[in-house]
């Protein structure tokens, strides 16, 4: 790892500069290689104890098994996901809408932020385990009840934000607002909504993932189709391979929700990544 | 266009808040003017209701008793004509707005300006404050005092016939101070504007200045009106002449006897 000076000013570098952009390019290397290699043992240990202690299939599988049945039956797990994408994205966009409305009608009458904001609170504490069969109950057994199981979930982190988002402006920014004799309107549209963006994409990322957890939670009670509904069947069948391929394309699914909305925000909130004045 | 004797004239202005704990008086029974084309510097230690007495006159704040008159009209209707200019402590620049967009916000508000007005062009307020080139920065890559130059611009378009600025350089560094300090001289004779201007430093009001108030705090009262007699014309270099010196240490005298 000698690089002599003649040599370095050769490609007009300076020996410093060279071994400055090896050392970044090993770190860089480095950050991309050890999250592989922590799961790829991880993946070796399970295999292992599968092996060693000769773990019947019915109660875990090995990582092969998984494998085998998340290739042979993709098609069974994709007719399944539809219905829970479906659910959760649906739920995701009613109760963060419901959400936004909510915080902005809220921003603008007191009274009723007072009066509501504890009803909102109360719900919030009710277990979805414990709302899933409410809902059921009242909107039967299709789609509904799980887009509303979705739809709730999202909403409280959202509803917070979002209120905290659009009052938490610099009082000064809000009297400028007044010195220019603005509307509420404009205050709102050229103050207090572009400030609660980066609030209000904290709690939509939050909300991708919940929102899969509340449709998963919905499939649970009464359903035949969906990540949930195929969870369940697949413990009651003893069929652990099926039941870990299930748990891992929903999770999958989950994950690349919450990608797609970090995107989305990255691309929202380009200009002002280090808005914190 | 009227013109008017004063800027400012607020008469027996007493103004007082309700905490939960207690009644504050914060402005009792002050009276002061400003010449059409003046520049008053508000000066007193902390307490004394000197951002409260500029947001009186910018119609932030309702006093309990007292009259106001801005520009010949009532406060309130000075704010609604576009009259004023308003600098805050902190720049307010809106963090998702280049410092172009920023200077153009007075633009989108409130019904825009009206047609007669001056200074109609961010882009020229930029390079009247010293900020040609960075038009699309936006605030984040700005220094401090480059962000209160944005602020700056920002109150000036339009041309505020009252410009009102509260302590706008007191988070900076001395040198970045000092040189806004002779940029807002120049500023005010290019302009015109009568400027108020909130400070608790003794050199910065006798050196921007061409009248001191001195307040006494708790509660705010007028200590006396003081005209400075400085040349129109100043440089920096003043402020280590006998006869600033001078100033500085009668003004200090003055607070001297009200701080506790």
């Amino acid at each position: 790892m000698n690089h002599s000076p003649a040599h370095a000013s050769q490609t007009g570098l300076s020996a410093d500069e060279v071994a400055f952009a090896q050392a970044r390019q090993k770190a860089r290397l480095r950050r991309r290689i050890m999250p592989v290699l922590g799961v790829a043992s991880v993946l070796l240990l399970w295999a292992a104890l599968v092996y060693w202690l000769k773990v019947p299939p019915f109660i875990a599988p090995s990582p092969q098994m998984v494998a085998v049945t998340l290739w042979d039956k993709s098609g069974l797990l994709w007719t399944n996901l539809v219905p829970t994408m479906i659910e959760s994205v649906a739920g995701f966009l009613l109760g963060n809408l419901a959400a936004i409305v909510i915080a902005t009608v809220f921003v603008h009458k007191k009274t009723l932020e007072e009066a509501f904001f504890p009803v909102v609170v109360v719900i919030n504490t009710i277990p979805v385990v414990a709302k899933a069969p409410i809902l059921v109950l009242l909107l039967g057994n299709g789609m509904e009840p799980k887009i509303a199981i979705a739809a709730l979930i999202c909403f409280f982190p959202t509803l917070v934000n979002m209120v905290r988002g659009l009052e938490s402006v610099n009082p000064q920014a809000m009297e400028l607002m007044r010195v220019l004799s603005a509307s509420k309107r404009e205050v709102f549209f050229k103050l207090r909504l572009p400030h609660s963006l980066p609030y209000l994409f904290s709690a939509l990322k939050i909300a991708a993932s919940t929102a899969v957890i509340g449709a998963i939670v919905g499939e649970w009670i009464g359903s035949t189709l969906g990540i949930g509904a195929l969870i369940i069947q697949a413990t009651y069948a003893f069929d652990s391979a099926l039941l870990y391929a299930t748990v891992i394309v929903g999770s999958c699914f989950s994950m690349s929700f919450f990608l797609l909305i970090s995107l989305i925000e990255r691309l929202a909130l380009r200009q002002t990544s280090q808005q914190n004045s | 266009m009227v013109s008017h004797e004063h800027a400012v004239s607020c008469q027996n202005v007493t103004v007082r808040f309700v905490t939960e704990e207690r009644a504050v008086t914060a402005l009792d029974d002050v009276s002061f003017t400003v010449p059409a084309g003046g520049f008053l510097t508000l000066l007193g230690p902390s307490g004394c209701g000197k951002s409260t007495l500029l947001r009186v006159v910018a119609d932030l704040i309702t006093p309990g008793s007292g009259t106001v008159e801005v520009l010949g009209k009532t406060a309130a209707q000075a704010r609604m004509d576009r009259s004023l200019g308003f600098v805050f402590q902190d720049a307010a620049l809106l963090p998702w707005r280049t410092a172009l967009e920023n200077v153009a916000l007075p633009l989108e508000v409130g019904g825009g300006l009206k047609p007669s007005s001056r200074f109609t062009s961010p882009r020229d307020l930029l390079a009247l404050v010293g900020l040609s080139g960075w038009e699309q920065s936006y605030p984040h890559q700005l220094s401090g005092g480059m962000r209160q130059r944005v602020a700056i611009a920002r109150a000036l378009l339009g041309g505020p016939r009252l410009l009102l600025m509260d302590e706008p350089f007191g988070a900076l560094d001395e040198m970045t101070r000092d040189r806004l300090n002779e940029e807002l001289r120049r500023i005010w004779a290019e302009t015109g504007t009568s400027i108020l201007f909130v400070t608790h430093s003794v050199y910065e009001a006798a050196y921007l200045g061409e009248q001191v108030l001195v307040l006494s705090p708790n509660p705010g009262r007028v200590v006396r009106q003081v005209t400075i007699d400085l040349p129109r014309e100043r440089s920096l270099a003043l402020r280590d002449t006998p006869h600033f010196v001078e100033i500085a240490a009668e003004l200090r005298a003055m607070l001297g006897k009200v701080t506790p």
